[in-house]
């Protein structure tokens, strides 16, 4: 007892300051991307082939990066024009699957629940996480919202033991053919009203598991999703910011 | 006529250089080694000509610090190797299931995975192959009897974890046997591979297991490099090095933090989640990805490390050194804890053996095993010498062999940044050979992460066979359970802290 007081002294205290402060993300982090369609070459559809899992698009002319599908490589070669780059920042996730189309306009950020699922959910909102598949890393940054780093539960938001304590359901992974029924009986579990969150590329679209006969490819039309988390996995802020701007809070 | 080959870790060597043993020759060689104290390591089939299939075995003698393999050819039958080699138990069930084979004598003949037959034929176990299997839909093991029960938990869980399957059977509070069903998170990775390497094969390889990103990606980096004889420049082999222990690291210092709050001791549990974020970041700072996607490339690695980077690594791990050393060493030092953990979830070194246990688990048992001393590769050095093994293979030693792994790779991280080699860390590479076969072996944070590559005529993946050490180790945790009550299973579990995906695929 009396080396837990000044290990806690030293230890100090580490609760994070966002969203009042920005986080400081390091240097090479992957976020979103900056696109510059001036840089495209007249003609040139290079991109469309690059990209191992689809997620650039030509419209009208001009490149889009879908980030449901962009698992943010490192070695992204998918413009070699330099029309495409990463930026650091860490705000990706939308209400909509349009709106994670990101152009040089940028993409479309998560608005806030309206109505009645804000006076229910914007203060208190409880969510069953269910893994279909997710390779552990989706899982263990999730986990990580938990820790006094992010310190999830002064926002009001708490991950619960059963789908009938919860608002909501947390999905990550592909949707593996074994996890189906699982998932959807999870999901009938929960009282209605009640919200659907997609986090990670796996859960939105497959991600590297994209058609692989074994899984569904994320979601899809199994349930109506109310917030899609992108990112492989996606950063801790990224989903933290998008539950926050989907509480209203931000 | 040479019956069998040896070869060493990162080593490739052309399929015509490998005899096709009868069944029997097979047999016997294998027994032979494994009462030499080889074990195994891989064993796996491909298809072959007419309906036949090709068995591969791969087994490590650790102190000869080289494998042993083995190549034979079955039909739709064959007599199982199980009860004479009780490591072979998984494999075996998993040949069955992925080519609707039946091995007579198995004495526990059921599926791994839940998924259809990878060739068109029949099921190993009746069921229609046009049908998706039902996961968990098997005969579990049953106990009858007064005052006793079931309880059956998952695949969904009360935490943010990964699903699984488990049946205990108890009388009253004691748990006589528990049975585990996994393959909710079978995502069919193996057969994405054949064909390959493709674009999006590094990805797939990465999300093996996410927490093991490093571990599985270096492997798949020395399998290409072996194929295709173009090996990494040092400075690469440094930083993959380095990444791995970091790996290590987290997920040590998590475990410790969860074992921690398991027993309901907060201050190791609290400090521990977030420096376990630390190291992360660490990886984050090298690659920009906190599981170190992208990191780890055939030919190197895609990151280099600056002067400046380097110092600020240094100084973090300082920092870090201090914090993680003081809030590990809080929780070691409560007889609380202590009381909780001891003699609780005890695991032989007869049945690690015998299951051929690999990693922390296998080590807490006290079975001498780890692939950077064995089968040194990369940036280990030839005289690795901090294996640590305890003899137990309780709850206890298995905590308190990643409190001494967690102090021994910090000292390894500090060592490979002040020691980087000069030079090129990423290499090009070359198209790989054809008709040949490469093995690569890492000593990832659970255990020995193994992987066999074969290439066709044209120089493509034929078969890539993929054994996490969780596969080798969750029937350790079964084990574990017996005779302890149902409350334990929570401590044991953490204890082990397996991959569901690294053993579903």
């Amino acid at each position: 007892m009396l080396k837990i007081i000044p290990e806690r002294l030293r230890q100090g205290h580490r609760t994070g300051k966002f969203p009042k402060e920005e986080p400081v993300l390091p240097e090479r982090f992957r976020g979103a991307p900056l696109i510059d369609p001036n840089r495209c070459q007249s003609g040139c559809t290079e991109c469309l082939s690059a990209c191992p899992y689809g997620a650039v698009e030509l419209k009208g002319g001009k490149p889009q990066l879908d980030l449901g599908r962009c698992l943010f490589c490192a070695d992204c070669p998918v413009c070699p024009h330099g029309a495409i780059h990463f930026s650091s920042d860490y705000r990706l996730a939308s209400r909509t699957r349009e709106g994670l189309l990101a152009s040089a306009e940028g993409h479309q950020l998560a608005s806030a629940l309206d109505g009645q699922m804000k006076r229910l959910f914007g203060r208190s909102l409880k969510l069953r996480q269910v893994c279909a598949g997710g390779c552990n890393a989706c899982e263990a940054d999730l986990n990580v919202l938990g820790t006094l780093v992010y310190d999830l539960g002064r926002f009001g938001i708490q991950f619960v033991a059963s789908p009938r304590h919860a608002d909501g359901i947390l999905i990550t992974g592909p949707v593996t053919k074994n996890m189906r029924s699982a998932l959807l009986e999870t999901y009938a579990a929960i009282p209605a009203p009640k919200l659907v969150i997609a986090s990670g590329a796996c859960a939105i679209g497959g991600g590297p598991l994209c058609d692989s006969p074994e899984v569904n490819n994320g979601i899809g039309d199994l349930l109506p999703v109310d917030l899609y988390i992108p990112g492989c996995p996606p950063h801790p802020y990224t989903a933290l910011d998008g539950l926050l701007r989907l509480l209203g809070q931000l | 006529m040479k019956k069998s080959t040896l070869l060493k870790n990162g080593a490739m060597l052309p399929l015509d250089d490998l005899d096709i043993l009868d069944y029997s020759v097979f047999t016997t060689e294998l027994l032979q080694a494994k009462r030499e104290n080889a074990r195994i390591s891989a064993y796996f089939a491909r298809p072959a000509e007419e309906d036949r299939l090709e068995i591969f075995a791969l087994m490590s003698r650790d102190w000869q610090e080289d494998f042993l393999l083995l190549r034979t050819s079955v039909g739709r039958h064959f007599k199982s190797l199980t009860p004479d080699c009780p490591q072979l138990h998984l494999f075996e069930r998993e040949i069955a299931e992925q080519y609707g084979v039946k091995i007579e004598g198995h004495p526990w003949f059921k599926p791994v995975r839940f998924h259809q037959p990878w060739r068109a034929g029949e099921d190993a176990w009746g069921r229609d192959p046009a049908q998706h299997p039902v996961p968990g839909d098997m005969e579990f093991y049953r106990v009858d009897g007064e005052e006793v029960h079931e309880v059956a938990v998952g695949p969904v869980h009360a935490g943010i974890i990964e699903p699984g399957h488990f049946r205990f059977q108890c009388h009253g509070e004691e748990v006589m046997s528990l049975e585990i069903s996994l393959g909710f998170q079978h995502r069919g990775l193996e057969p994405l591979f054949v064909g390959g390497p493709h674009p999006a094969t590094l990805h797939q390889v990465e999300v093996l297991a996410g927490d093991t990103t490093i571990g599985h990606s270096s492997n798949y980096a020395l399998i290409l490099e072996a194929l295709s004889a173009s090996p990494a420049p040092p400075r690469g082999k440094a930083i993959r090095a380095l990444a791995l222990e970091l790996e290590r690291l987290a997920n040590h210092v998590g475990d410790v933090g969860a074992l921690s709050g398991d027993v309901g001791y907060l201050p190791t549990a609290s400090f521990c989640g977030r420096i376990r974020g630390d190291y992360l970041n660490l990886t984050a700072e090298i690659c920009g990805s906190r599981f170190g996607r992208g990191l780890v490339l055939p030919g190197g690695v895609g990151f280099d490390l600056d002067d400046s980077l380097r110092n600020q690594l240094l100084k973090r791990l300082a920092v870090m050194e201090r914090e993680t050393r003081g809030a590990i060493e809080l929780f070691y030092e409560s007889p609380s804890v202590l009381a909780r953990l001891d003699g609780i979830g005890l695991v032989s070194a007869d049945i690690a053996e015998a299951f051929g246990m690999v990693g922390v688990a296998a080590r807490a048992s006290g079975l001498p095993r780890d692939s950077r001393m064995h089968h040194p590769i990369g940036a280990y050095p030839r005289e690795y010498d901090q294996l640590v093994i305890e003899e137990r293979g309780d709850v206890y030693d298995r905590a308190n062999i990643r409190r001494r792994e967690i102090y021994n790779s910090i000292s390894l991280v500090r060592h490979l940044l002040r020691n980087l080699p000069t030079g090129e860390a990423l290499m090009p590479q070359r198209p790989l050979a054809p008709d040949s076969l490469a093995v690569a072996i890492t000593e990832g944070w659970r255990g020995e992460v193994v992987h066999v590559g074969l290439t066709d005529s044209a120089g493509r993946f034929n078969r890539y066979k993929v054994v996490d050490p969780s596969f080798r180790n969750w029937n350790g945790l079964a084990i574990a359970l017996r005779g302890e009550q149902i409350s334990d299973f929570p401590l044991c579990n953490k204890s082990f802290n397996l991959s569901y995906c690294g053993f579903d695929l």
